[in-house]
């Protein structure tokens, strides 16, 4: 009697836990926008670099992916830029890929941008769509892809030159 | 011991205070009360009675009913807190939202953003409030409603002097009671629709015992709302986004994943206008100056074809036109675009001449596009201008130099050079709204404003929503709920022959002054008395 009591709370008391726990589980979620998760195949793009030469980045496989979030009215952004340059310098022909996406502007702030720190990796505009298939919500932020497409790691906010390089060395294929 | 067994044999849950079977009072406390409290029968609330491990604990903290109303205040409070200002979903994404609440609300639109109101009704505190006050509607129904049930069950009709002594409404009558008239009453509560039971003699009706099940009817329409409510959490149930969409602007309609665009034709606003609309309209616009007749977005829906790759650019289907208006939503596959709000005459284009400052000779018309401004307009004749830098919604930084706050062209500023035959090498020029600075010296040349072109924005609220049927579901029980305990009252008449007397007493859970005129009615000629209410002063219904 006493035991079949305790056993009919604790499960009607487990149901509605569960529910609860759902709930702000998937409400928790939907306000981060966690849409990458680490370890599993990043979400595929197409996008047109200020050259005009299209990226996809599925035909990416094999090498290491260097993805940058950015915007020219980011400081932390203008800031890192540089040492993502230097370090783009060191590892392109180790078979990292550095991928600069831009969120929104115009094609001037973002070609005046490159004019000025003088970036060499292949930097494109997205209106939005990838912005939303990656849940980027504060810039900067930066993904690290492997040679088989999976996310290795996100990284929002600024990153200090040794942090990109590290951050290069672990995507080297 | 878990059981309590009355002097009549029958085996009560433990924490009984009337009998369930004949209604003698089995704790000592109550005996000595005149009356008996029938909340309930009498039953054992199981809750109040075993407190032992914790899982006991915590459902009997849920199961009081003192619990549950503070939970309703606090959830009233917090729920009203929110309408304070708009949340953050309804304010237009034209800055960031600590600066927007600031902004338009002063500190205490700060303040508001920083305690995390701006996103009040998905905070996980204001969650589990509710999911708590779930929680306390389903373990207090459970731990009344079966008690209650049992003891409306397993009632005898004979019940103890006790029991009936103790009723609100009792009565002796030294009478011999004649089959005539036990006839006659039985009569009289038959067409009352009182249902009878008869043992030994003794009498017991009863009518209307469904509407003591209202309130957990109610709150079984509660809890279904409830799920309702949660299930809008699970992928592909419920969508509510907002699209804002300049005119010109062809846009993937969030929650769509991409398969649906919308294309911004023309955003029209008109207000009532006092000549030409009708002569009804004149008081309401002589009264509040501006009356809106019409908020209308010309919209094209496409469909993408092909495979979904973000960022590539979509080839699309149209597949119809559509103005969508207030109430009037463009629907598609199960989703509906609602006119919600606008922006009038946001800035797009701004238009410069190129003049010479000595003889105001003017060359060539520059239109920028705020948006997607060129690198160099060229004008001919040696004359050209580029464009160095854009603040589309211009501000000094930290460290004084000019920034932009976002890509919102709230406030466009632009460095030109100009380029003209006396300068080739060309001449440095800060133009923003009223400013026009030369920060490298003296020019021979400026860039003259000549005007704005300005567009609409306007803004559809995206709504897919497949709780909606559950949701209206647990309303309708919910109020089910509501008119079966409201609208018809549980009476209980009960007759018993004890000794040379005759004792009769009834109950009702409301409207004690229509039991007593009803049983006037019933006992009228019968030479017995109709019971009495033994509450001496008389509560007004």
């Amino acid at each position: 009697m006493k035991k079949k009591r305790l056993i009919t709370r604790t499960i009607i008391l487990a149901v509605m836990a569960l529910a609860v726990g759902y709930t702000l589980y998937a409400n928790m979620n939907k306000d981060k926008n966690q849409k990458i998760v680490i370890g599993k195949p990043a979400p595929d793009f197409v996008l047109v670099d200020m050259e005009g030469n299209k990226h996809r980045l599925s035909e990416y496989k094999g090498q290491g992916v260097f993805l940058n979030f950015w915007a020219t009215w980011c400081k932390p952004c203008e800031r890192e830029m540089p040492y993502i340059e230097n370090q783009y310098q060191q590892f392109k022909d180790q078979g990292v890929q550095v991928l600069a996406i831009d969120s929104g502007e115009s094609e001037l702030a973002v070609n005046r941008f490159i004019e000025r720190k003088g970036m060499t990796f292949p930097v494109m505009i997205d209106e939005g769509p990838v912005q939303a298939a990656y849940g980027i919500n504060p810039l900067p932020i930066t993904f690290l892809i492997d040679k088989e497409g999976n996310v290795v790691r996100s990284h929002t906010g600024e990153l200090d030159e040794k942090t990109v390089r590290d951050f290069m060395e672990q995507i080297k294929p | 011991m878990n059981e309590v067994k009355c002097e009549c044999g029958h085996i009560n849950p433990q924490g009984t205070i009337l009998c369930e079977s004949c209604g003698r009072v089995l704790e000592d406390k109550e005996k000595e009360k005149q009356l008996v409290d029938m909340r309930y029968e009498g039953s054992a609330r199981r809750s109040q009675t075993y407190n032992k491990t914790i899982i006991d604990k915590i459902w009997n903290f849920f199961s009081s009913v003192k619990v549950g109303v503070w939970l309703i205040i606090i959830l009233l409070v917090a729920s009203s807190l929110g309408t304070i200002f708009p949340q953050e979903m309804y304010i237009p994404p034209v800055m960031p939202a600590w600066e927007y609440y600031e902004e338009q609300y002063g500190w205490l639109g700060k303040l508001y953003y920083d305690l995390g109101f701006h996103n009040l009704y998905s905070s996980w505190w204001y969650l589990l409030l509710i999911a708590a006050l779930g929680i306390s509607l389903v373990i207090a129904s459970l731990d009344r409603v079966v008690p209650l049930y049992r003891s409306l069950k397993n009632q005898r009709v004979s019940r103890h002097e006790s029991f009936l002594k103790r009723q609100r409404m009792f009565s002796t009558s030294d009478a011999v009671l004649t089959d005539e008239a036990v006839g006659k009453i039985k009569e009289n509560l038959t067409k009352k629709r009182y249902k009878l039971r008869e043992e030994n003699g003794d009498i017991l009706a009863e009518k209307n015992r469904f509407s003591r099940w209202g309130p957990y009817v109610n709150h079984l329409g509660l809890i279904i709302f409830l799920i309702g409510g949660m299930l809008r959490f699970v992928p592909g149930m419920y969508v509510d986004e907002i699209l804002w969409l300049r005119e010109g602007e062809t846009k993937a309609i969030p929650g769509t994943e991409g398969r649906y665009y919308l294309e911004n034709n023309q955003f029209i606003f008109e207000v009532y206008d006092k000549d030409k609309d009708e002569e009804v309209f004149q008081d309401a616009i002589n009264k509040a100056g501006t009356v809106v007749k019409n908020y209308q977005t010309d919209a094209t829906l496409y469909q993408r074809q092909g495979e979904i790759v973000p960022g590539e650019k979509p080839e699309l289907e149209k597949i119809r036109d559509q103005a969508i208006q207030v109430n009037k939503p463009l629907k598609i596959d199960g989703f509906a675009l609602y006119q919600v709000d606008y922006k009038l005459d946001e800035m797009s284009k701004m238009a410069f001449k190129l003049e010479n400052k000595e003889t105001g000779d003017q060359f060539g018309d520059v239109t920028v596009d705020l948006y997607d401004p060129e690198m160099k307009y060229d004008l001919g004749k040696g004359y050209k201008v580029e464009v160095m830098s854009y603040f589309p919604d211009f501000e000094f930084n930290e460290d004084g130099e000019p920034a932009t706050k976002s890509r919102i062209p709230n406030n466009p500023a632009f460095i030109f050079k100009m380029f003209t035959p006396e300068n080739t090498e060309g001449e440095v020029s800060f133009v923003a709204i009223r400013q026009n600075l030369e920060p490298l010296g003296e020019n021979d040349y400026k860039m003259t404003f000549a005007g704005i072109e300005t567009k609409n924005v306007t803004a559809l609220t995206v709504r897919k929503d497949h709780t909606l049927w559950i949701i209206g579901l647990g309303g309708l029980i919910f109020m089910i709920g509501v008119i079966q305990g409201a609208y018809w009252n549980h009476r209980r008449v009960w007759l018993r022959r004890i000794n040379n007397q005759v004792w009769t007493a009834a109950h009702t859970n409301k409207n004690w002054h229509g039991l007593k005129r009803e049983l006037e009615d019933v006992f009228s000629d019968s030479g017995i008395a109709a019971p009495e209410d033994q509450v001496a002063e008389e509560k007004k219904e």
